[in-house]
């Protein structure tokens, strides 16, 4: 669990970072939300002490953070940033050995962790291992930027917009392939970004900042609905906010007992993506499988439509 | 033109060797340049060795520069040493417009006379080209990187050695390329002060009035230039040929 109390950065007469206080738990995606010059990229370098806090304190699992040498702490926990920032004079396999090297892992430890890493990122090791930065596209190279962040198998992930320099589909792959690498190992990832609909698809939870205060921090689906201050409100948007509250729902949420012709959907697909499908269709109702492909009841418009409603 | 490079590199460095090593093989060469029968090569002490000790001045005295420009370099360019960077940079343009024949007549005087006050004078011209380049280098390293490497737990001087220093190395070669060969050139006039040299050669001539033993020491000196400026941008290629930062 990571607590952060009343944590400030002032630069000169500028506060940057206002009084915030927020507890992350463990094993969930936090996502910072805000515009330019919010504070919120302050708040992220100040977990790990990339900015030293004019007051207040960050405490990891009850220890503050301020009681060990700021390199050793950024050691155990995983940074990735936007552009990467790949060593380009190192190949793949030594970039992403970096943070193992220094915790002096042994050799047959490290090569293990980096062909592991490679292969979960979709990298062949023996293609990519000892090719060089440059070689690499731009999504690949953001694939290795994540695998040396996790290479030292750090308990939290701090990213400052990591995907922010991909292209749409490339992003949409990327952020796919964290919410993986999230279930995969647990890690608490803390990850900021300007794009609303990316700390939708992403946050378990998502703290809003803006002039260096946080506004509201809470669960999704209470953003949209219960928007603690008109900033949050046009943050989320207010044209779209029903469709944004069903592509936070599972289908299984609206289930009932019964069946229903046509192809089923799958439980784990968003209620906005199954009002796509019936609206297709042109159904009222759809049958529903779990994962194991069993018949878990059914889902019409009806209900679906319920769940898109202000409560 | 690639192709011929090397073996035009090649055949310098066989004439050159072939000149030290033989230097009276030469001499119908040089005969019509001398008059009244005056020797047509240097003839007061051996060739190579003369060009040995004048390479190993050079060496020596790049090496000290190399040191202390790049030392200085890395300073001035860490937060701490920030305002010494007007000062340092100060010094080190003396060095370089300070003209080398007066640094001798200064340095005499108080170490005497032989190679010290001529290592003096190449130490001092020698810095500002490394200097320089050592502050571009380090400074053109993309600060994501920097950013990347502290945010990783890389502590200062660990992230000095093994990114800002690999990926300035190039600007500093080429630093330390132009600072050799400025003073393979301007260690010549070591010999003015008794140190040993090809100066020597070039003296000799100007003082009898030998067309052929000025031209020796020049061209000696030349090619000398030449294939340290060749070899030091073959090293570079060698070890960054592959190095992007992007």
């Amino acid at each position: 669990m990571i607590s952060i109390e009343n944590l400030s950065k002032q630069y000169g007469t500028a506060r940057v970072v206002d009084d915030v206080s927020m507890t992350i738990d463990p094993h969930t995606i936090t996502v910072i939300v805000g515009t330019s010059g919010s504070g919120k990229s302050t708040l992220l370098r100040m977990i790990n002490r990339l900015v030293e806090p004019t007051s207040g304190r960050v405490l990891i699992d009850g220890a503050d953070t301020a009681g060990e040498p700021a390199h050793l702490l950024r050691r155990r926990i995983g940074y990735a940033i936007q552009s990467h920032g790949l060593f380009p004079h190192r190949t793949v396999a030594e970039n992403i050995a970096t943070v193992p090297e220094l915790l002096r892992w042994e050799r047959a430890r490290i090569r293990g962790r980096v062909e592991e890493l490679l292969t979960v990122f979709q990298l062949d090791p023996a293609t990519y291992a000892d090719k060089f930065p440059h070689q690499l596209s731009g999504g690949q190279q953001q694939r290795v930027g994540v695998a040396r962040a996790l290479a030292a198998e750090p308990n939290v992930l701090l990213m400052d917009e990591p995907f922010g320099a991909l292209d749409p589909i490339i992003r949409g792959k990327a952020q796919e392939d964290l919410l993986d690498i999230h279930r995969r190992y647990g890690t608490t990832v803390i990850l900021v970004t300007h794009d609303m609909d990316e700390a939708f698809r992403l946050g378990d939870r998502i703290a809003v900042m803006s002039a260096g205060k946080v506004l509201q921090y809470d669960r999704p689906a209470v953003l949209l609905t219960q928007p603690a201050d008109p900033f949050v409100a046009r943050m989320t948007g207010s044209a779209d906010r029903a469709l944004k509250l069903l592509s936070l729902t599972n289908v299984s949420e609206a289930a009932k007992p019964g069946t229903a012709p046509g192809p089923p959907i799958p439980e784990s697909a968003s209620l906005r993506d199954a009002l796509s499908e019936l609206m297709w269709r042109g159904t009222e109702s759809a049958g529903i499988i779990d994962a194991s492909g069993q018949p878990a009841g059914c889902v019409t418009i009806e209900a679906i439509l319920a769940h898109g409603r202000a409560h | 033109m690639a192709r011929v490079a090397p073996y035009l590199r090649i055949a310098a460095l066989a004439l050159l060797l072939a000149f030290l090593l033989q230097p009276q093989r030469f001499a119908p060469l040089f005969a019509p340049l001398t008059q009244y029968g005056a020797p047509a090569i240097y003839d007061q002490g051996n060739l190579l060795e003369l060009t040995l000790a004048h390479l190993g001045t050079v060496l020596l005295a790049a090496a000290a520069s190399t040191i202390v420009a790049v030392a200085l370099g890395i300073g001035v360019t860490r937060q701490s040493g920030a305002e010494f960077l007007p000062l340092s940079r100060t010094l080190v343009n003396v060095g370089q417009t300070f003209p080398p024949v007066a640094v001798l007549a200064l340095a005499v005087p108080l170490v005497g006379f032989g190679e010290k006050p001529t290592l003096i004078a190449l130490f001092a011209y020698g810095l500002l080209p490394i200097f320089e380049n050592t502050i571009v280098g380090l400074k053109s390293c993309p600060s994501a990187l920097l950013e990347a490497a502290s945010g990783m737990g890389l502590s200062n001087w660990q992230r000095l050695r093994s990114v800002e220093l690999p990926l300035a190395m190039p600007m500093i070669l080429e630093g330390v390329r132009l600072s050799l060969v400025i003073n393979v050139g301007t260690a010549t006039i070591g010999s003015t002060v008794a140190a040993k040299g090809l100066g020597e050669v070039i003296i000799a001539g100007l003082l009898s009035n030998n067309t052929a033993f000025i031209l020796q020491g020049g061209l000696v000196t030349g090619l000398m230039a030449i294939l340290l400026y060749d070899a030091m941008a073959v090293l570079e290629r060698r070890h960054f040929g592959a190095l992007r930062v992007d």
